[in-house]
């Protein structure tokens, strides 16, 4: 599509160049996010600054992100897309490239390069893991187990293992009701090398050896599918350890003070950011691309940090990683990307799992059925 | 119609009601026209005035409701994405027999290649991955890889071409050729084609000026070319808004041009543009080596040499599929038939029986504690009742939400109850009662989320028994139980009945609360639906699963007037 790239490029420099012309750019912007802390820290460091720039702007929250891609299919159905920013996981960035839904971006064209002058696809570099996605965060899925409730006289969990060991940590355990990770950690925890899981995991014994692995420990098993499920089903003391975002766990020990541990060992990496829905009229995309260009620059994902402990996209962003906002604590030994919590790491196969997932989905949940 | 009436043709009309029109003329109204005819305008004045009373209603309901659920329905078997995106590929595919161990030929491959281009072209090629991968796990990759590369296939043979003659990359120079001489005569059905063919393959219109018709002469001549090039100029000028005489065109059109040029053909008596060009590319590509697509294919993505993808594809092509009801009932189409699926993929038949199971203990449990209260209800003197009946409302004020994760407070393991039962002893605190994430979790919580619409029918219906029946019952002689069961239940049935339909339909379409407390032995066939729309994005079979819940419903509805009667129910 080279003259969507180029008329993009165009609109790009356009906007840098004149955007004092404020008059070739919507004054609405409809951002789209996943609610909660998170969006919050959005709010905190892109919207209200920009805002303060640009006091005739309106700037409206859709927290519609969980299904963002079913979504925007149906928009583009009906022929009348209504977000303008839309903030999804990397997978279904690249879903939403694929379908020709989300629009392809040029990095260094449209995004700010960092102060030292590096251009922007090299400051996030294998980030962008899709021509139409921008990074704007690094999260993680890990655990977090009750310190008062490991048995005494026994170290408190520190593998991902543990959870598979019933004798030794005896409790429920809280884990995501998809085969996504889980699958992974079973396979881990079987003795599977970390980089042979995707080729065990694609033959129909190595779904067996998972589930057989899972079927150890389904009993004490609390499914979740909402993020903010296993923080409060640790704070009311219903399992001792569960899987969720690293961000949850954060604010449940850091601001809530709740007696929880986090247990970095094998974290699945996954990314979040921005796309633009395609198709959109020349005057909003001005807009957007005006509001993307600031929201994604060095300092404004540090500042982001500071509300919430998911790890910048751009590498320039890392050391102005500063305190939290209101805590004041430090925040860079809680990002997942510290090196003292990334020892060992779990890097999920985007493209694996676009291919298998409904296959292993329909077998994944007939087990849970049974 | 209103010119005066004629009587021969009246009496034919109404031939068979021979009793108005009699000798004598038929009865006339005031005005002078037939009784019967005014009659008649008068009470279609009146159905009009009827409908277009409520007509803002009726377009409300068809526009907002019925069109839209309509559209969602048709998904469950239009599977016409396959034939839109790869149509020439397909039509190559019925010579193929797709029961044996070879792959289809070499033309089904140069087809493909061409088809893959343009959906690749329109962003179209992955969607279609999507769609086969829910049969076959592997093939959404296929077709994503394939489309990224399958620009380079040829590559070696434009490269010759090109190197042959550099004209053959100005833009200015094939717009020239393709379209011959202004006065010439024009293949204008080549053109309604290819519109036609990337408006079903985008999904989207494209009529509207391309700036750009064949030439008939050369459409003759280069049949392929002028096809590919075609296409290329209406995709340039609609989608892409170009001027097609300043884009060079794609790599299917110069590839299209060497297969022209390698069949041989004949191009001693064409003289007009691009001529001289022609005959020294014809010459020049002769010992040039032929694109060979199959082993292109194989090259980019391995997996085109898998025959269970090719009899995916064939099995799929048709524009109406059975395989999202196949699978909503965990059958899966196979070349032999239909079959079972593996017994690990088995899940949809269990989820409809346990729907359909809770759904009925959910009724029973809401008539079990809907009766007595409902007869309080109607029995008490009218302060007390008032009272009662503001708190059997008060769920009704409270929202869904917070009323299920209450149940979720009360019910869990460190909860309210077990803490009150491990408080009295009846309870070991090391076990505590599972009331949570099972299937008595989700009929506790919906027993009492749809307790109201039991209750209200009920009341409604008992209120209106008089109590003198009972009270004469009882001084006949009846025991209290008697009088009851004889006299009193008999006539509050309807209002039990009423009371279940509305129960029972309103819990088997259940999504929010069997989510939230039901884990996954309490889940509903509903969360399964929801997860196909929105998150596996499979709506076809979305779509299926919710048609077979509706003709489930249907039927369940159907019997009950069968076996109670419709007639029985009452809501006041």
């Amino acid at each position: 599509m080279k003259l969507t790239t180029t008329l993009m490029a165009t609109t790009a420099l356009t906007v840098a160049a004149v955007s004092a012309q404020a008059q070739d750019m919507a004054d609405s912007l409809t951002l789209v996010s996943w609610g909660g802390a998170y969006q919050n820290s959005q709010q905190k460091a892109y919207v209200e600054p920009y805002l303060a720039n640009n006091p005739g702007v309106s700037i409206t929250w859709d927290e519609s992100s969980a299904e963002a891609v079913a979504k925007l299919r149906a928009m583009d159905e009906a022929g009348n897309v209504t977000w303008d920013l839309v903030d999804v996981v990397a997978s279904d960035a690249m879903r939403l490239c694929d379908e020709g839904l989300a629009m392809e971006l040029d990095h260094d064209e449209m995004l700010a390069a960092a102060p030292d002058g590096t251009e922007a696809s090299d400051d996030f570099g294998d980030l962008i893991v899709s021509d139409c996605f921008v990074p704007q965060i690094v999260y993680s899925t890990t655990f977090g187990y009750r310190t008062d409730m490991v048995p005494e006289g026994v170290e408190p969990p520190s593998s991902v293992c543990d959870v598979f060991d019933l004798e030794t940590y005896p409790g429920k355990r809280a884990l995501q009701k998809r085969p996504i990770d889980n699958m992974e950690w079973a396979l881990y925890c079987d003795g599977v090398a970390k980089d042979e899981i995707y080729d065990v995991l694609g033959t129909d014994e190595g779904v067996d050896r998972a589930l057989a692995m899972l079927d150890t420990i389904k009993d004490q098993v609390v499914w979740w599918s909402a993020g903010a499920e296993t923080p409060q089903l640790l704070a009311d003391g219903e399992v001792f350890m569960g899987s969720t975002f690293n961000g949850r766990l954060f604010s449940a020990i850091a601001e809530q003070d709740q007696p929880i541990g986090m247990m970095w060992d094998m974290q699945s990496f996954d990314l979040d950011g921005w796309i633009v829905p395609a198709g959109l009229p020349d005057d909003r995309l001005a807009r957007v691309l005006d509001f993307l260009a600031f929201a994604t620059d060095t300092q404004r994902l540090a500042d982001q940090a500071a509300y919430i402990s998911y790890g910048p996209a751009r590498e320039s962003s890392a050391p102005l990683v500063g305190e939290h906002a209101e805590l004041g604590i430090d925040m860079a030994p809680h990002m997942p990307t510290d090196p003292a919590n990334a020892t060992n790491v779990h890097i999920y196969d985007y493209e694996w799992w676009a291919d298998n997932r409904d296959d292993l989905d329909a077998k994944f949940q007939s087990w849970l059925a049974n | 119609m209103r010119g005066p009436p004629n009587h021969n043709e009246q009496k034919h009309s109404d031939g068979d009601k021979m009793s108005d029109t009699t000798d004598t003329g038929p009865v006339l109204a005031a005005d002078g026209t037939p009784l019967k005819r005014s009659l008649r305008r008068a009470i279609r004045a009146q159905k009009l005035r009827a409908l277009a009373l409520i007509a803002p209603l009726l377009i409300f309901v068809l526009v907002t409701f019925i069109a839209p659920i309509a559209d969602m329905l048709f998904r469950s078997v239009e599977n016409q994405i396959v034939s839109n995106t790869l149509p020439n590929a397909v039509s190559t595919l019925n010579e193929w027999d797709g029961t044996g161990d070879t792959l289809p030929g070499e033309e089904t491959f140069e087809a493909l290649y061409y088809d893959l281009f343009l959906a690749s072209e329109s962003k179209r090629h992955t969607r279609l991955g999507s769609r086969l991968n829910y049969e076959q796990a592997g093939i959404s990759s296929m077709f994503r890889t394939s489309g990224r590369r399958v620009d380079d296939i040829g590559e070696d043979q434009i490269e010759a071409l090109e190197d042959i003659d550099a004209s053959w990359e100005d833009e200015a120079f094939w717009f020239n050729m393709m379209s011959g001489p202004d006065d010439a005569p024009k293949a204008s059905g080549i053109l309604a084609d290819q519109r036609e063919r990337l408006a079903k393959l985008n999904q989207s219109s494209f009529s509207g000026e391309v700036g750009f018709a064949p030439s008939q002469d050369i459409a003759d001549l280069l049949p392929r070319t002028v096809r590919a090039y075609t296409a290329f100029a209406v995709f340039t000028a609609i989608a892409d808004e170009d001027v097609v005489a300043e884009e060079e065109p794609w790599e299917a059109v110069k590839v299209a041009l060497i297969e022209d040029l390698r069949s041989g053909v004949d191009l001693s008596g064409y003289d007009g543009a691009g001529a001289e060009e022609l005959r020294a590319a014809q010459a020049g590509l002769a010992d040039q080596a032929a694109v060979d697509y199959k082993q292109a294919f194989i090259d980019m993505n391995e997996d085109w040499a898998n025959l269970d993808n090719w009899k995916t594809i064939k099995m799929y092509a048709p524009p109406f599929t059975a395989g999202y009801f196949l699978n909503a009932v965990d059958l899966q189409k196979t070349p032999e038939g239909f079959r079972p699926r593996p017994d690990n993929e088995q899940i949809y038949i269990k989820l409809f029986q346990r729907t359909l199971f809770m759904s009925l203990m959910i009724m029973g449990s809401c008539i079990l504690l809907g009766y007595p209260v409902a007869y309080l209800l109607a029995t008490l003197p009218s302060r007390s009742a008032n009272l009662l009946m503001i708190l059997v409302l008060l769920p009704f004020w409270t929202s869904l939400l917070v009323r299920t994760s209450a149940w979720k407070v009360m019910l869990q393991q460190q909860g309210v109850i077990n803490d009150t039962l491990v408080w009295l002893g009846l309870v070991n605190d090391a076990d505590r009662l599972v009331m949570i994430n099972n299937q008595f979790g989700t009929i506790v919580a919906m027993t009492h989320i749809l307790l109201p619409f039991m209750i209200l029918p009920m009341y409604s219906v008992m209120s209106t028994i008089p109590q003198t029946y009972v009270r004469a019952a009882r001084s006949l002689g009846a025991t209290n139980w008697t009088s009851f069961w004889r006299v009193y239940f008999p006539q509050s049935v309807p209002g039990i009945g009423a009371g279940s339909i509305l129960v029972f339909i309103l819990a088997i379409g259940y999504y929010i609360t069997p989510e939230i407390v039901g884990g996954t032995t309490g889940t509903f066939i509903s969360n399964r639906i929801a997860y196909h729309i929105s998150t596996s994005l499979n709506w076809g079979l979305a779509a299926a699963l919710g048609s077979i819940l509706l003709v489930a419903v249907l039927i369940l509805y159907w019997a009950y007037d069968k076996i109670v009667g419709i007639d029985n129910v009452k809501l006041g």
